[in-house]
């Protein structure tokens, strides 16, 4: 599903590199933390993944795509099969929420009846069908990012990338966020999600990638924020 | 890709961007209005050019008794001069050439001399002898003036052979320089308002950046992206474009037509048909221009 191997990036300008030498595998139906102080490169990493940035050295491959070589005009159609949802949620705030997770399907030129189906089965499956004709500003925070994910997932992508999911969000909202997430992840899709929320780390038990310095020193499975050393 | 999700966005960025809009509808009208009227008047030279050099004769000016003596050493013209030169006009290998020929004698010349010059003080102190006497030969091509000058340049008698297309070529060449100057000015105006349109485009996509950024994310492509961004420059362009063809027709109608011909019976100027067929170049070049600067301004914003 993710191959990245010996990746290095390196920032004009900056002393050392976002990321140092990195090797990692994450498997079909995987569930990832990414965990890590500001600046440890989780943010790096998950833009390598969507192709949003290219590495300094070494190979990334996601679904099957090598990203370093891909051609610029298939990366839309790349990104199309990855769901992505970020601290600040980033929603269109002149669009209703049923307009901003249509808008996804929209730009990918879904047609009328696959919006009219899709979008309320996504809404649905966050809580928020009643709340569809609302606008961004209207709703709190967790109900934005639960808005967030419904995009993300609306169109049921293979990889959902999360960077920071529950960073703005109280803890009661944010294990919301984090059932949602593994609600998803039974279904089959793959999840990796940078993330700082210790609590929710070791609630889940899931993979566990520490990074620290753009190096990779911890890779565990069924592991807690510290560890079991 | 839905069209009709293609155009709400455009329609939704027009809205939010009203004065850039206006501004860049400002920009094309008045560049387009200066081209449109700048095309004019090259058409304008254009016509009264052909119709004058369809007017102009060549003179073939006969010794006065005040012709200087290099040109006619044998003072002035005589009659067997006249006649000769009547003769030469008829002979075979000028005759195909000359569409018709007529004679002024002193008496005319001063006529007309008089009329010309009314009021001013030459007209006082010309004699009838002092002008020349002249043959007006209309040629069949006016291009081809060359052959009668040959003739009658050193013929004896002939003081001087002069094409009026000389005199005209004169003042064409000044309305053309003013013409081309004006198509300049034309020129530089289109490539700023090119610059506006590009600069506002790549504003109203900066402050749309957080939904460029969302678009992308969600795996929009760049021709989808784009698309919004070049539609509302070609929108206000056309708008921009369209006042403009329509200000080129106003002031054909109401100003050249309306002001200018009463006051120029004799010229042929410029009317609705031709302005009419400046519309469709300006609206043209409006569209194409707005579609290459917001096209390649975009481009350039959302290179990944």
């Amino acid at each position: 599903m993710i191959s990245i191997s010996n990746v290095t990036k390196q920032y004009k300008g900056a002393p050392r590199p976002a990321l140092d030498d990195v090797s990692i595998e994450i498997d079909k139906g995987d569930f990832v933390f990414l965990v890590g102080t500001s600046g440890s490169g989780k943010s790096s990493l998950l833009r390598l993944m969507l192709r949003e940035d290219v590495p300094s050295k070494g190979s990334v491959s996601v679904l099957g795509e090598n990203l370093v070589a891909i051609a610029s005009r298939r990366i839309p159609q790349f990104r199309r099969n990855i769901g992505m949802v970020f601290q600040d949620f980033r929603l269109l705030p002149n669009k209703t929420i049923f307009e901003n997770i249509a808008f996804s399907l929209e730009v990918t030129g879904a047609s009328r009846s696959k919006i009219a189906d899709k979008v309320p089965a996504a809404l649905n499956l966050v809580g928020l069908s009643e709340k569809a004709g609302r606008m961004p500003n209207e709703l709190s925070g967790g109900e934005q990012q639960r808005v967030a994910l419904a995009r993300a997932f609306v169109d049921t992508p293979a990889l959902l990338l999360a960077d920071e999911p529950t960073g703005n969000l109280d803890p009661a909202t944010s294990a919301e966020i984090m059932r949602l997430l593994e609600k998803i992840n039974e279904g089959g899709t793959t999840i990796v999600m940078a993330t700082h929320d210790r609590g929710l780390v070791d609630m889940a038990r899931k993979r566990v990638v520490v990074l620290d310095q753009g190096r990779i020193v911890r890779d565990e499975r069924g592991s807690g924020y510290v560890g079991q050393e | 890709m839905r069209l009709s999700t293609v155009f709400r966005e455009a329609v939704s960025g027009l809205r939010r961007n009203v004065a850039m809009v206006v501004s860049i509808i400002l920009v094309t009208f008045l560049s387009l209005t200066f081209v449109g009227t700048a095309s004019l008047l090259q058409m304008q030279v254009a016509q009264m050019k052909n119709y004058w050099y369809d007017k102009a004769e060549v003179a073939v000016y006969l010794c006065s008794t005040i012709s200087p003596a290099n040109a006619c050493p044998q003072g002035q013209a005589s009659e067997d001069i006249k006649t000769a030169v009547t003769a030469k006009l008829n002979e075979d290998t000028l005759k195909p050439f000359i569409n018709n020929f007529y004679f002024e004698d002193h008496a005319q010349a001063y006529k007309h001399f008089q009329e010309q010059f009314k009021g001013n003080t030459v007209a006082k102190y010309v004699t009838k002898e002092q002008l020349n006497e002249t043959f007006w030969v209309k040629l069949k091509d006016p291009q081809k003036s060359q052959i009668v000058t040959e003739t009658f340049t050193g013929f004896a008698g002939v003081e001087e052979v002069r094409d009026q297309r000389s005199y005209l070529d004169q003042i064409f060449n000044i309305l053309n320089a003013a013409s081309l100057a004006a198509i300049g000015v034309a020129t530089l105006m289109l490539f700023s308002s090119a610059l506006l349109i590009s600069t506002t485009i790549r504003l109203s996509a900066f402050s749309r950046r957080r939904e460029i950024g969302i678009m992308r994310l969600v795996g929009a492509s760049n021709f989808y992206i784009q698309l919004p961004f070049v539609l509302e420059g070609i929108v206000a362009a056309t708008v921009g474009s369209l006042l403009a063809g329509g200000a080129v027709l106003a002031i054909v109608q109401f100003f050249v037509q309306g002001v200018l011909a009463p006051k120029l019976p004799f010229t042929n100027l410029v009317g609705l048909p031709d302005a009419l067929t400046v519309f469709p170049i300006l609206v043209g070049v409006g569209v194409l221009l707005a579609a290459i600067a917001s096209g390649s301004a975009i481009r350039r914003y959302l290179r990944v």
